[in-house]
This record gives C-alpha cells, structure tokens and sequence, in this order.
C-alpha cells in the first residue's frame, strides 16, 4: 500500500486515509484565455511513465493538500512537500536526481 | 501464409494422425523495412484494427507491432463483459456495432471466440440509479438498442443467488440488456491474430516502439528493438501507454493512466447464468465457463503503471458483492491481477487523426474496452484506410475536448464501464 508523508501534520499516512488530487503545478486559466490554454488545463496531462508530481489530500487526517513526486511505476515516493508552491523546490528535485539519474528535468512541455 | 480452416472434418482428420498435422495458428515474422500501415499494439483493439484493414478496405501489407505477448495487455486482463446499453448516442452506436460484430465473429474469423450472449444486468442499487437506468432505457429505446428497467422481482428470478434485501445496498431494479453477454478474451485476440496473419500482415511481438520518425510533420516510420520500420501511415493502439507514444509522437493527451483491478474465484457449480454489474459499489461478477467467479473492482484514484492496483479497492468490492451474493462470502480468491486503463476526461474513447500527419490513434477506452474491440477496429480501419474519420467514430475526435463537445458518459456508466 501507498504511503505518503504529510508535510504539514508530519503523519505518515497510508493510501485509504489520503485522497489523490491529479497532476500538480497546472497553471491555472481564467477568463480570456484560449481555447488551447483551457484544454491544457483542464484536460492534457503529462501522465508520465516515471517521475509525477502531483497533489494529495490528507482527508482523513489534518485535511490539508501538499505536493508529492512519485515514480508512477514503482510507486517509489522521493518526498512530499508544501502546497503552496507553483513549481517542485530543489531538495525534491536532488532527490530525484539520486533515485533517477537522467530523468527529464525540464519539465511539463 | 494460407489459413487451413477449422471445422469438424479437421478435427477427425487431426485426431487420425495423431494430431501432428495442426499449424501455427499465426506467423511470427522478422520485421519487412516497409509496411503500408503499422499498428502499434497487438492488443484486440490494434489487431481488430489490422483486420478490417484488410478485410474492408483491401490494405494487406500491415504489420502490429507489440512490445510484449499477443493480448498480454488488458486484452488478457478485462472480465469480458459485452454491453452496449450507453446513453449517449454516438457511444450507444459504436458500442451496438461492437456488439452486433460479435454475434458474428466465430463464423467471421473461423475461430470459436465463445460469444455468450446470457444478458446483462446493471444493478440499481439508489434511487438515482433507478432514475438513471430509467432514462438510458429510454434513450436505449430511441437508439434501437433492446434493453429495459426491470423490478427487483425479476432481478431475482434471473439471479435466485441474489438478496434483494440487503441493508446498505438494496437491489431496487436494474437495467436489462438480454443480448448482452461474454466472449473468451483470449480468443478474440488470437482468432483476430490468426486471420491477420492469413492475410499476410505481420505480427511481430517482443518488439518495443523506442521511437516515431517524422518528416515535415508527417509521420514515416518508427525505431523499435528490432530495428527501423518506415511507413505509410501509424494507428497507435495502445490502451494504458498512449501516453508513453504520444510523447513520442510529439503530442499531449487528455489522458491519465490507472490501475484497474480483477479477480476470480475457484470453480463452483453454475449458479448464475448473467452478468451482473453493480454500479453503486464499483463490483461486477459473472460465472466462467470453468466455474469461477469473475469480479470486477475498482480503479485506483492516482497515475499508476503498475498492473497491480491497491489493496483495499479488492476489500470493498468484495465486501459489498458478499451483501448482495451471500453465497459468496466464503469462497476462497484463486487470482488477483490488474491492467493499467486509459482514462479520458469524459470517459469515452479517442479515434482520431493527431497532429502529426498519417499518424491516427485509438485509445482512452478506460475500464471498457473489451466489448468494444470489433466495433473499434472497424472503426479504426475506416480513419486509418480513408485518413478521415466514418460516422460512427466521428465524434470522437481529440478536438471534442477543445471545442467542448464531450460524450460525458461518466454519468451514464460510472466506473464499471
């Protein structure tokens, strides 16, 4: 079973007491964006076979959302963090660099 | 290669010589350097899409290209369910021509693919269920599709294991569809396989994609682990990978992937001659020929290549199906498996033409894909042979997203597709 632990309350807590939230860090559109724009958002994710970030709920526990980057094949956890970012920071990043050199950095496209 | 036909005569003339006269049901070829089409994934959507290539349209120098076994992907890996009671038109008539082409399909492919049409049942389990089968029963009715609401007297006469009574999850009625069923999922991909390969396509497995070449925006040909194929025109048929190939392809998808599990249980005696969906608590079960239950779970909520899934969906399907099948409760669990299905934001599938040029794919088909391989790959032969889509797979075009025209069945069907 899946466990991740929350940055905020610092339980480490298992898949049935957590709600998964889809890909992290999309950029938000409002009124005024095109038509292209509004389907990235709301529909064309990365859905990679490797390295995801994506957001958690800690639903059944402090109730806050944070960030988690995880390998989607061996659902190898390199660490959570805050919500309140727009973009993974750098020590989850190194993380990543350790567990799997030469993965795409870069980013979404 | 010719296809010498199976047929009781060939059984007797087998059975007097020892059985040393049977041929490869299928070649299994080294790569040309040129094919006219490529398909990539000898799923049963990629194999169904080779053969009404060259069944319909005349396009015979194909190859399908897997990277693992035949059918080894969610092909091998589904609980065979065949339906076509959706609410929303286009989907009704794509799944209905699914349904209609497998009546036929033994006869079609001169291979016993087992087609059980024993009906169907969705149970409603909510009021709101009840009100929902109402409507897609009649919208059934406006698409010519044969199903019906039925009572909870007459779920329990099609299925005596059933309580109707259960405290948290009363049976209140159901959706009928008599002609829906099953079929074996195994031999729907090598009954396809074996016909493609009569035709002279190439099916050539243990063979990874590593990369799509192109020029101009037009696709010519793929990198694989057997080396370079060019080639005319690319079907990406993919199922959980679409991803993984679009990526390649240099597009994105409205696409997530997740792990959907199955289960089966040891053999007991016939006891229930339907299927039965049961839509409230993500479970549906059917009896095998062999005698095993067949059930059905959940989907995980998170991006997962696994082909596991997560413990606890299995606990509350099974735990809810014990309420309603008490007979059940003490089975023992034989298998436990899963696949990794294709998720679209409205949970209808993709037939496409894709940005890159000659480059067309079909996935998305979530949890069900299984009844809809023939009907799919008729579909998907037409785009790939024509380069623009028929009518039945017209509306659904990656653009659908973008423009706002979905399919929403994700109303209509829920998680047990």
């Amino acid at each position: 079973m899946l466990s991740l632990r929350c940055p905020y309350c610092g339980v480490e807590a298992e898949e049935t007491e957590l709600a998964p939230g889809g890909e992290a860090h999309l950029v938000r559109q409002g009124p005024g964006s095109s038509d292209e724009d509004f389907e990235t958002y709301l529909f064309l994710r990365e859905n990679p076979k490797g390295v995801h970030f994506e957001r958690w709920r800690h639903a059944h526990g402090c109730g806050k959302w944070f960030h988690a980057a995880r390998c989607t094949v061996t659902l190898e956890v390199f660490g959570t963090y805050s919500a309140q970012v727009s973009a993974p920071p750098e020590d989850i990043l190194a993380a990543i660099d350790a567990r799997r050199p030469g993965w795409r950095r870069e980013g979404p496209r | 290669m010719g296809m010498r036909r199976y047929s009781a005569f060939a059984v007797a003339r087998e059975a007097a010589r020892y059985h040393q006269g049977w041929a490869r049901a299928w070649d299994s070829p080294a790569p040309k350097a040129h094919y006219d089409v490529i398909v990539i994934g000898a799923g049963g959507h990629g194999l169904a899409t080779a053969y009404y290539l060259g069944k319909t349209h005349g396009v015979k120098n194909v190859a399908v290209i897997e990277k693992g076994w035949l059918g080894g992907g969610n092909t091998g890996r589904n609980t065979t369910i065949i339906r076509s009671n959706y609410l929303q038109d286009p989907s009704a008539a794509l799944y209905e021509k699914a349904r209609s082409l497998y009546e036929t399909l033994s006869q079609d492919l001169n291979y016993n693919i087992m087609f059980s049409p024993r009906g169907v049942i969705m149970l409603a389990q909510t009021e709101h269920e009840v009100r929902g089968w109402k409507r897609t029963a009649q919208a059934n009715a406006l698409q010519g599709i044969p199903t019906e609401f039925i009572g909870p007297r007459r779920v329990k006469e099609l299925v005596p294991i059933m309580n109707i009574h259960g405290p948290r999850y009363p049976v209140l009625g159901g959706l009928w569809q008599a002609r829906g069923g099953t079929a074996r999922h195994d031999a729907v991909a090598w009954g396809l396989a074996r016909a493609c390969s009569a035709m002279g396509m190439d099916i050539i497995q243990n063979c990874e994609v590593t990369a799509i070449r192109s020029e101009g925006g037009q696709v010519k040909g793929i990198e694989t682990t057997k080396g370079a194929i060019s080639c005319g025109k690319l079907a990406i048929v993919v199922a959980g990978h679409s991803g993984v190939l679009a990526e390649m392809a240099g597009f994105r998808l409205p696409i997530e992937s997740v792990a959907l599990q199955a289960l089966v249980s040891e053999p007991i005696k016939p006891c229930m001659d339907v299927v039965v969906m049961a839509n409230t608590v993500h479970g549906y079960m059917s009896q095998s020929d062999k005698g095993e239950m067949v059930i059905g779970g959940g989907a995980d909520g998170f991006n997962n290549y696994t082909q596991r899934g997560s413990f606890q969906h299995v606990e509350e399907t099974v735990r809810a199906l014990c309420e309603t099948f008490p007979i059940i409760s003490r089975l023992k669990m034989l298998r436990q498996w899963g696949g990794i299905v294709d998720m679209t934001g409205d949970r209808s599938p993709i037939l496409s033409k894709t940005p890159l040029g000659n480059c067309f794919i079909n996935c998305g088909w979530g949890t069900g894909g299984f009844k809809a391989i023939p009907g799919s790959g008729w579909a998907m032969a037409q785009l790939v042979a024509k380069g623009e889509p028929g009518p039945l797979a017209a509306a659904f075009g990656l653009e659908r997203f973008r423009e706002g025209r979905f399919i929403d069945e994700s109303v209509a069907a829920g998680v047990a597709h």
